[in-house]
């Protein structure tokens, strides 16, 4: 069974859809560990080496995920967990603004997939299995 | 008449507690020197003359000690992930009555694992990964400590899913393993027994024996716990209560010795501020802490390093020089206070212990700003509403105001963000006998309790 650490980074406390991302991710057979709200990156990636995670899964719904996020990919790195396939997903910025460049943005600080608002579970777990090679 | 004796032995002195069963009361203590360097029992039957001038009983149904000479239980705690299972680890030792020396984390180095064979560790504790979780480092840090030639102990508290390969490396590097539970199986839950009762059980078959101490064994029944662990069972009991005679509820209990200062809290330690989350490791709810460099003796010199040089500088301008007192309680840790003045400068020092030692036991709490308002993490336990703190150790027992140093685990406004008791009652246990009601309680349970309520007192 794969572990995937979820989480919802900085001082963010919505765990609403944390506790649907950990729902979704149990029943479609994966070992969730959750790293719960108001974590920070240490917490993600501290629990991942502990569990042996393929995935962390970065949600940050009030607009700071972009300041929250930088420099995990290096931290990850510099951890020895550097080829972890990091996401993002939630309302990562602030204002409206267009998804592409967000998207960018956080794919040059190393994260492997960004999602944009209101994106479901649900619709990427195709994604997630395929990402994880399965 | 049902008699019990109870015995300390400890690196300085031999205690004897002796408790009539009948009367659920102490009949009777006396103390000797330790001697543990030529033979254990002849300190142990010095004391027991003592004990027979003062209350005329040779004749006692069962003979139980405790031990903590010779060093005590010394441990090395290796974990993965500093925050993760190396405090895990090191929770373990330390509620297991062990004292730990050596702390590594993520893959050890063959210089680490000399420093292990090379210090006088007692036992190991290999721990790292959850269950399921990595694999890698506990393996590779095992097969370190093999290549070692380590002679002493190693229990394996890692990773349940590589239990057979840890076995493998145990017999083909011929190392005395022990497997057993894993101390964090799933990420930030602590879950000590297994690992402790192993522990517990090396500590008492082998290095009770190869410390001499086991020669005791011929006189008495039974070397039964390491000191502390018998002392944080009867704060355990003392707290919950047994039957019908109730507990005292949560409580700290705070053990200002010659060499350390072990800090024993049982509380659940939960969030008792709104908007409060809870962060890192799972808490015990019998948390004890020990600090190596705090003590009234040997360990004295520790208090002052710990002080900056402002803080010695103001004691000076009271008339104190903390350091050269320090320097001069370690050279002598046999000294025993006469001078209102060596009284006083005790008295300080106990109460810098109690601070100090307490700040590094008690959680805190950072205040957090979020679009939402303001939040709180706590790490460690919330103290605040204990309703005991209890003193015990020679510097608390002699002392003319021991309610003074024990004061000092209170909240206070230089200390904001510790979550310090608020308004608990001061007890003292004045007769020394929590060790003892510890060793008592394995059998008696229901009469430890009640001599405890009774003996302890409200100061």
């Amino acid at each position: 069974m794969k572990s995937i650490v979820i989480g919802v980074i900085g001082a963010d406390v919505h765990a609403v859809g944390n506790k649907i991302i950990e729902y979704t991710l149990t029943k479609a057979g994966y070992n969730v560990v959750n790293v719960g709200v108001l974590s920070s990156q240490e917490d993600f990636i501290n629990a991942a080496i502990e569990t042996d995670a393929k995935m962390i899964l970065v949600s940050s719904l009030y607009g700071h995920g972009e300041i929250d996020c930088r420099g995990m990919r290096e931290k990850c790195l510099e951890a020895g967990i550097g080829d972890i396939i990091l996401y993002a997903g939630g309302n990562l910025v602030v204002g409206k603004q267009d998804f592409a460049s967000v998207e960018k943005r956080f794919k040059e600080m190393g994260f492997d997939r960004v999602f944009p608002p209101g994106t479901t579970i649900e619709s990427v777990l195709d994604i997630i299995k395929a990402d994880l090679g399965e | 008449m049902t008699n019990y004796l109870l015995v300390d032995i400890g690196s300085t002195f031999t205690k004897l507690t002796a408790v009539s069963l009948d009367k659920a009361d102490i009949i009777g203590t006396a103390q000797h020197p330790t001697t543990v360097e030529t033979d254990v029992r002849i300190g142990y039957e010095k004391a027991l003359e003592i004990l027979a001038k003062r209350t005329g009983i040779t004749e006692f149904k069962k003979i139980y000690a405790c031990s903590s000479a010779a060093g005590g239980l010394k441990m090395a705690a290796i974990g993965l992930v500093e925050e993760l299972t190396v405090e895990a680890a090191k929770r373990v030792c330390l509620g297991a009555g062990g004292r730990v020396d050596l702390v590594f984390s993520h893959k050890i180095t063959r210089k680490e694992a000399q420093r292990i064979k090379n210090g006088k560790t007692d036992i190991v504790l290999l721990a790292g990964g959850t269950d399921g979780g990595n694999s890698e480092v506990v393996l590779h840090n095992a097969r370190i400590l093999g290549e070692a030639g380590l002679e002493i102990p190693v229990v394996y508290a890692g990773n349940k899913s590589c239990q057979d390969e840890i076995a493998a490396i145990f017999k083909e590097y011929r190392l005395n393993g022990w497997i057993c539970d894993n101390v964090m199986p799933r990420l930030n839950q602590l879950r000590i027994e297994s690992a402790r009762d192993v522990i517990k059980n090396i500590f008492l078959n082998n290095i009770v024996a190869a410390k001499g101490i086991k020669r005791i064994e011929e006189e008495i029944d039974g070397v039964l716990l390491p000191t502390p662990g018998a002392v944080l069972r009867a704060a355990e009991l003392l707290s919950k209560g047994y039957l019908h005679e109730s507990g005292l509820g949560e409580l700290v209990l705070l053990d200002i010795g010659g060499a350390t200062t072990d800090v024993y809290s049982i509380a659940s330690g939960n969030p008792k501020t709104p908007n409060a989350f809870q962060r890192g490791l799972e808490e015990p709810f019998a948390k004890r802490t020990v600090e190596g460099d705090l003590g009234m003796r040997i360990s004295a010199p520790g208090i002052v390093q710990s002080l900056g040089e402002e803080a010695l500088e103001r004691f000076r301008e009271e008339g104190i020089d903390l350091a050269k007192e320090a320097e001069l309680r370690a050279k002598n840790p046999g000294m025993v206070p006469k001078t209102d003045g060596e009284k006083a400068v005790d008295q300080l020092l106990g109460s810098l212990c109690a601070d100090i030692a307490f700040s590094r036991h008690v959680g805190y709490m950072e205040t957090i700003y979020t679009p939402l308002g303001v939040m709180y993490y706590q790490s460690g336990k919330d103290l605040t509403e204990v309703n005991c703190v209890i003193g015990t150790g020679g510097v608390l027992i002699s002392s003319e105001n021991p309610k003074g140093i024990l004061s000092k685990v209170l909240a206070r406004p230089d200390k904001p963000q510790e979550l310090r008791p608020t308004h608990p009652e001061f007890l003292l246990d004045a007769d020394y006998i929590f060790s003892a009601m510890g060793l008592l309680s394995i059998e008696h349970p229901e009469i430890a309790i009640r001599i405890m309520k009774r003996r302890i007192e409200k100061i």
